[in-house]
Order: structure tokens, then sequence, then C-alpha cells
């Protein structure tokens, strides 16, 4: 490669910029300014700056990849752009610092192609996220986009497209997985008009972000997706439910359908048919129980988001009592490609009822946070260790949740349990929207059942009874619990109270809301026991059940914790043995992280006591060679 | 009861911006939610003179509109402040300890979550998800999102948004 001229060889390079909402709360937007001004300035001929929607590998952003060559950056900051362009855009030598490096060999991976977190997945709904602008629909028309929208409406009855859908096994990936094509046909067979056609991106699980990525990254084949299932319903209207909190989903979907209109996807006669499609975004205002469908619809019609009664089902009577379709944006993001690939193809992966893939958010205590899309039927250890690239710090894996606050929490023993909506639901979880969050062993399994209790409590709609009161109920228990104060039948108590909830809730929001505690009581009493009886949190996690000592053979009088103390309840001076005034103290932990680690003089207990002064003692001179310099 | 402003708003305070956003409407039912998300950004609540006005647009009753208003998360009846500090409460934030950045931003600006400053600079809030779990725990300033908070990270970040006035 000659070096006096860079640009040799007419190849066009360009750097993609991940502008997914978390690389943006990195400042991808100025990083993207950045790289511009830099080429701008070096007169760079031959290179572009383009940016792309989420890449999944969020917990490395912002991230960005250089084409054809395919270097992966991870954690690009502002300050970091300069080098980019000098080192590698102009010289070709890739600025190795910022590699991606695995967790598990630390080993600097400079291809995209080659990290595992990436390499092991199999990418159909989030094909494109990562690979294309988002906002222009000429990329997405490149990649083969609108031409299964072309397939259907100048070769397929609607019917043989309700039988592609069918026999390709798609269900729906909103959580409760009822097969897709059987709800086009009901909506199809319905009588009445007009039809409606509803996208659910109402995404409202904490933990769950694939539609939100979807969206932004691939606004393009929700869009078509929809329009194919619109046709094979015979509707003319089109909503969109998006979540309010999603500004940038809200104005690229805007983007892309404006666009699609103008190149003639949407409006009136596509592509010369007699086939009309108008489609209009809804943005939610807050409420999580508006992803129920019927609640969802109420909301769309402007009422109170509130759940009814299921029959008459949507099917036949939805939005404004006329025949509705509701899927989710990940089973629409999927129709373009089964239209385009063939029934056959897409059943070919997944197991014997759950067909395709899967999209997981995969966050907590795990060392690859980001999304990942992945085969039906993996196994959950697969996701975990290998894509996952396992637990951070060395610490213990304890349990992980699947499915939101409408899923459970499963042990060690279901690792090597296949993902799909079976096996989820015999062990008590569910698929749900697809969070997935890994807990340790410094996670509480009671703490854990009751953050979800405490965000369904509040998230009822207060219609019926059995939510409204019941979960109140178990919320009240699990916090008395917590600040350890249980009585010995909570335990059954609670069981009683989730069995009933679950049967006697109106809609899915309160049939599912026990799952979380029922699971943990299923997998994890002792952890229940271990609060109630001995008031102990074996997480040491629960902050009324634990405290903190200063040892006194190992405090070195430094003083950083007492400095740093908020509620300043540690007493010592200079050379002296810290103490810890436990009456003052609100267990908030700065101490221990404070506390240098070559001291690590704090320690963190559970229904114990430690043996330390009760006043300020001289430090234990150390032998010679072992003695540190106080202070930091 | 959630309880309406003392702000002693008028119709006449309130109708220029209002025809301005009834101009863009119909006047359906379907349109309320619509027009209380445009209410609110301009007045940063829902003023109950503003809601009065929108009762008699779409031709519904009062009482309608404030339980539509009361029943989402996102409608406020009271001023919220300048800056608006949401810290996200989702599990992947809960796990990785949103609990104690919470309690940390409570204590340095003196604010429980749902409270407004008297002198309306901040109201601090908590959010259910705000769908970047890879960041976690995340909070956001308006609409500035930070991620991998801890709670040396506050005052830095409440200081930084201070300094930049």
């Amino acid at each position: 490669m000659s070096e006096a001229k860079p640009s040799n060889g007419n190849k066009q390079r360009t750097i993609f910029i991940c502008q997914g909402t978390g690389c943006v709360s990195g400042k991808s937007f100025e990083l993207t300014e950045a790289l511009k001004k830099a080429i701008e300035e070096l007169g760079l001929q031959g290179v572009n700056v383009d940016f792309t929607g989420c890449h999944g590998f969020c917990e490395q952003g912002p991230v960005a990849i250089v084409e054809p060559e395919g270097i992966f950056y991870a954690q690009v900051t502002v300050a970091d752009a300069r080098e980019i362009v000098e080192s590698h855009l102009r010289d070709g030598k890739p600025v190795e610092r910022l590699f991606y490096k695995d967790p598990v060999s630390g080993e600097a991976i400079p291809y995209h192609k080659d990290i595992k977190f990436y390499s092991m997945q199999q990418r159909i709904i989030l094909r494109n996220c990562g690979r294309l602008n988002p906002e222009r629909i000429e990329d997405y028309m490149a990649t083969g986009g609108y031409e299964s929208l072309k397939k259907c409406l100048k070769e397929m009855t609607p019917e043989e497209v309700i039988d592609e859908i069918k026999r390709s096994g798609l269900r729906g990936r909103g959580g409760a997985g009822f097969p897709t094509g059987m709800k086009w046909e009901f909506c199809r067979n319905a009588t009445g008009e007009p039809k409606y056609m509803i996208c659910n991106a109402d995404e409202g699980d904490p933990g769950a972000f694939m539609d939100r990525s979807t969206m932004e990254g691939d606004p393009h084949t929700v869009i078509e997706g929809m329009t194919i299932a619109a046709y094979a319903i015979g509707a003319s209207e089109g909503y969109i439910y998006i979540r309010a909190e999603y500004p940038l989903a809200v104005k690229r979907v805007r983007l892309a359908i404006r666009q699609a209109e103008e190149k003639g996807f949407l409006g009136d006669n596509i592509h010369g048919s007699d086939f009309s499609l108008h489609m209009h975004v809804k943005e939610g205002a807050g409420a999580f129980v508006c992803g129920e469908e019927t609640a969802l619809m109420a909301s769309i019609e402007g009422k109170r988001g509130m759940p009814r009664s299921r029959p008459p089902f949507p099917a036949t009577s939805g939005l404004w009592g006329k025949p509705s379709n509701i899927n989710n944006v990940k089973s629409l993001a999927t129709v373009p490609v089964i239209i385009a690939k063939g029934a056959d193809w897409y059943a070919a992966t997944g197991t014997e009822r759950s067909k395709g893939t899967c999209v997981f958010a995969l966050t907590g205590k795990i060392a690859n946070s980001g999304l990942i899309e992945v085969p039906m039927g993996i196994p959950l250890r697969k996701i975990i260790y290998e894509i996952g690239g396992g637990i951070p710090g060395g610490k213990k894996f304890k349990a992980v949740q699947t499915g939101g606050p409408s899923g459970g929490c499963l042990p060690e023993s279901y690792l090597d349990q296949p993902v799909d909506y079976e096996s989820l639901a015999a062990a008590g979880s569910m698929m749900g929207s697809g969070g997935m969050v890994v807990m340790d062993e410094e996670t509480c399994m009671v703490d854990v059942a009751r953050y979800f209790l405490s965000f369904t409590q509040a998230e009822s709609c207060g219609k019926c009874v059995p939510c409204r009161i019941g979960t109140k109920q178990m919320l009240d228990i699990l916090e008395r619990i917590c600040r350890g104060e249980g009585k010995p039948d909570d335990i059954d108590l609670l069981q009683q109270l989730g069995e009933n909830i679950k049967a006697g809730s109106l809609c899915q929001l309160g049939q599912t809301a026990p799952n979380p505690v029922l699971t943990t009581l299923r997998y994890f009493r002792e952890e229940y026991e271990a609060h109630i009886n001995e008031k102990r949190c074996p997480a040491l996690s629960c902050t009324k059940l634990i405290s903190f000592y200063i040892l006194p053979d190992k405090c070195q009088g430094c003083g950083i914790c007492a400095r740093n103390c908020p509620s300043e309840c540690i007493i010592g001076d200079k050379r002296m043995v810290h103490v810890i005034d436990q009456d003052k103290c609100v267990r908030c932990g700065t101490c221990l992280e404070v506390c240098p680690e070559r001291f690590g003089a704090v320690v963190k207990v559970s229904a114990e006591e430690v043996d330390v002064p009760s006043e300020p003692i001289p430090v234990k001179e150390k032998p010679k060679a072992a003695a540190a310099s106080p202070g930091e | 009861m959630i309880p309406l402003a003392k702000d002693n708003l008028t119709k006449a305070d309130v109708q220029d911006k209002l025809e301005e956003i009834f101009s863009r409407y119909k006047g359906e039912k379907q349109e309320l939610i619509p027009i209380l998300q445009e209410t609110q950004a301009q007045f940063r609540y829902l003023p109950a003179a503003a809601m009065r006005e929108i009762a008699r647009f779409l031709r519904m009753a009062e009482s309608t509109i404030y339980g539509v208003s009361t029943f989402y998360a996102q409608f406020k009846l009271t001023p919220l402040g300048k800056k608006v500090i949401r810290v996200c409460r989702g599990t992947a934030c809960h796990v990785r300890g949103s609990a104690k950045v919470l309690a940390e931003i409570e204590k340095q600006l003196g604010l429980k979550a749902g409270e407004t400053t008297e002198d309306l600079e901040y109201t601090l809030e908590t959010v259910a998800c705000i769908g970047a779990c890879a960041l976690a725990p995340t909070m956001t300033i308006d609409s500035e999102t930070y991620g991998k908070m801890t709670t040396k990270k506050v005052a830095e970040v409440l200081g930084v948004r201070s300094k930049a006035e």
C-alpha cells in the first residue's frame, strides 16, 4: 500500500457509528461530527462517515465499524476520533487500543465477525440493525427491502400469504406465543369494515429494549411487515403504538412512514394494486398495562388504557368495535424475511414447536450486555457463558430472570434447558418480551421478587380486585420479609395469594404478576426461610439485615472510610483502628467501597456479629516489610 | 385523589396556546391523548383551565379528562421543575445498584422521588425502564442519558449541569 496516496485503489471506505439510544448516551452524535471534522481537516478522499441503528453491543458503546474490512471499535470517545482517522483511515494502521477485548481470554479482537458476542448469533429480526442507515429508505431497499411486499401484492393472494406464515410456524414474539398466521386468519375471516392492523410497540417490560432497537435501527422492516399483514387480513388503516419514552424510535418510524409513502409503498393503490393502507403513529403515555392488546386499543381510542374481558377477541371486535389484528414489532420484522426466503427456510431453524429465532436483551450481572438474537432451543448456558461472556468479577451465577415482571427466575439447574416457549413455561417462567437479566450471588432473590411486585403493583390498572388488592398484599408481605419482619406462615400465604391472583385476574398483567414470587419460592425457598427465620440475607443485600464492621487486625487507620461516610458514623484517628457506630450506620456500603484493596479492612455480614473494639485503638504494628503507607 | 395545580390560570391565560394546538385536530374523542401531550409540552404540566378547555373542544366530561390525565404516568397536574431528572428503576438497573444511585440523588437534592424543588429548578422522578439496560444503572436529565452510574458519579453529573448554566 502506498503511503503517499492513502486513497489509492479507489476503495471507498465507510466508518459506521452506532446511533442507537445506548451509544447516543455515550455521545455518538458528537463522535460522528468529530470524525467528519477530522476527515475534512486532513483532506482524506474516499472515506465516508455514516451512522446505523443499534448494533446490540450497547455495553461496549459507542461502537464504530469500518467497512469493508469490518474492523470493530469499542467504547470510542470524541477524543479518539482524530487517531482513528489519522492512523487507520489515512495510514492504514488500525487503532489497537480501541479493539474489543474478550472478557474471558483478555485477547484484543479486531474484526467484528470474530467477536463471540456476534459470531454465535443468528440474526433474522435484527438482520439490518447496525448494518444500514435507518433514516434512508434506499439503504433498506438495497438489501431487498419492500420486495416481499411487492411479491405479496403481485404474486400472492391474501390467503396464500396467511398460509405461508402459518407454515413457517411463526409465533407471536410479544410473549404469549400465539401462532401469527392463525391470528391473521381469524381477522381475515371476521366480518366488518374497516379492519385495523396494529403494531404493538409499547415495550414496557423493564429490562427489554429489542423493540426499541428494531424500530431505531431498521424501521422499514417493521413497516413492510405490517403492510404485508394488513394486506393479508384486509386492513386499510394501520396504527403503530409506541411508548412515549422512546422518542428516537418515534422519530425514525415517522420518518420511515413518510419515505414509504413517497415511494408508494404506503397510501392508496400500493404497487398499482387495489390495496391501500394508511399508517398512523400513536404515542403511549406511560402505562405498562397498555401492552395488553385490549388496553392498547382503549388507549388508541383516547380512553384510559384498561383491559376488558375477552371474548370478544380483537379479531372480531377490536379497535372501535371493528375486526383488528395486533402483532408485536419483532413478529412483524420477521414477516418480510419469511416471504422472501419461504416458510420452509424459516421453519428449519428452531425447535419442534418454536420456530425461528428469538431476541433477548441480555443484561444484569453479565460481561457482554446487549441485544442478541439466537435460534429457538439454544441452551441458556450457551447464551450466558459463550455469548454473554459469563459473570464479571469472578462472581458465581445464581439465577437468570426471563420474561420481565411476568416471568420467573430460573436457577443453575435449568442452564442446560433449551430456550423456547414450552420449556420456559414448564419451568414457571415465560418467554415474554425477551428480557433476560442475569443475577449473581450478590443478588437477593427475595428482593428481586419484591422489586418485580412493586413494579406490577404500581402498574396495576385497578379494574379487577385480585390484581389491585392481591398484588398490594403480596408486596406488603415481601417488604416486611426484606425488613426482617417476616412471619413463619408468610411463605404459605404468598403461595396461596399468588395462585389466586393468577387464577382470578382479568388480564395478563395480573395473571402473570405473581410469577417472579412463585418461581423464587420454588427455586430459592431457602433464601426466604433465612430472611424469615434467621433474619439473615444470604446475598448480603437487604439493608435492614446487614451490617458493616472494620476489622481491627486489618485497619491501618488511614481514615478514608471516615472521610467518605455520608452519615459520619465512623470514628477514629490517624493510625487508630476505626470503628463504625452501628446505631448511626445507614448501611450504604461506602466504607467497603473506599477501603483500599490492600487493606480490605471492611466486612459486610448478615445476622452475625464481628468482634471489634467499641472504641478506636492504636493500629497494631506490622512487621516492617508489610508496613503500608497510610492515607491515599 | 391527585390534586389540581393551584395556579390561578384562567381561560384567557391558556387560550392562545390551546387554539394553536386545537387547529391541528378535528375535535374527535380519540384525539384526547395527543392533545394532552401537546398541552403538557406547552405548559410543562396540565393546568386545570386547559383541561376544562380541552373538555369543551372534545365535547367530553371534565371528569373524563381528569380520569385519563391521572391514569397515564406521563401527565402531570402540577408544574415540573426546569430540569427533570429521571432515575431508571428497571430490572437491569436494579440489580446493578440503581436504588443507591437514587438515594444519593435524593440526598444531594434534598428531594424524594416524585417531588419538585420549591424553586421549580428540579423534579426528581423514577422511570420503569428507559431501554438502555446495557448501560445500567442509568439516569436522564431532560433528554440527556447518563449510563453506568455510581454514587460517586452523581455529584459530577448533577454538578456538570449546574456549571453549564
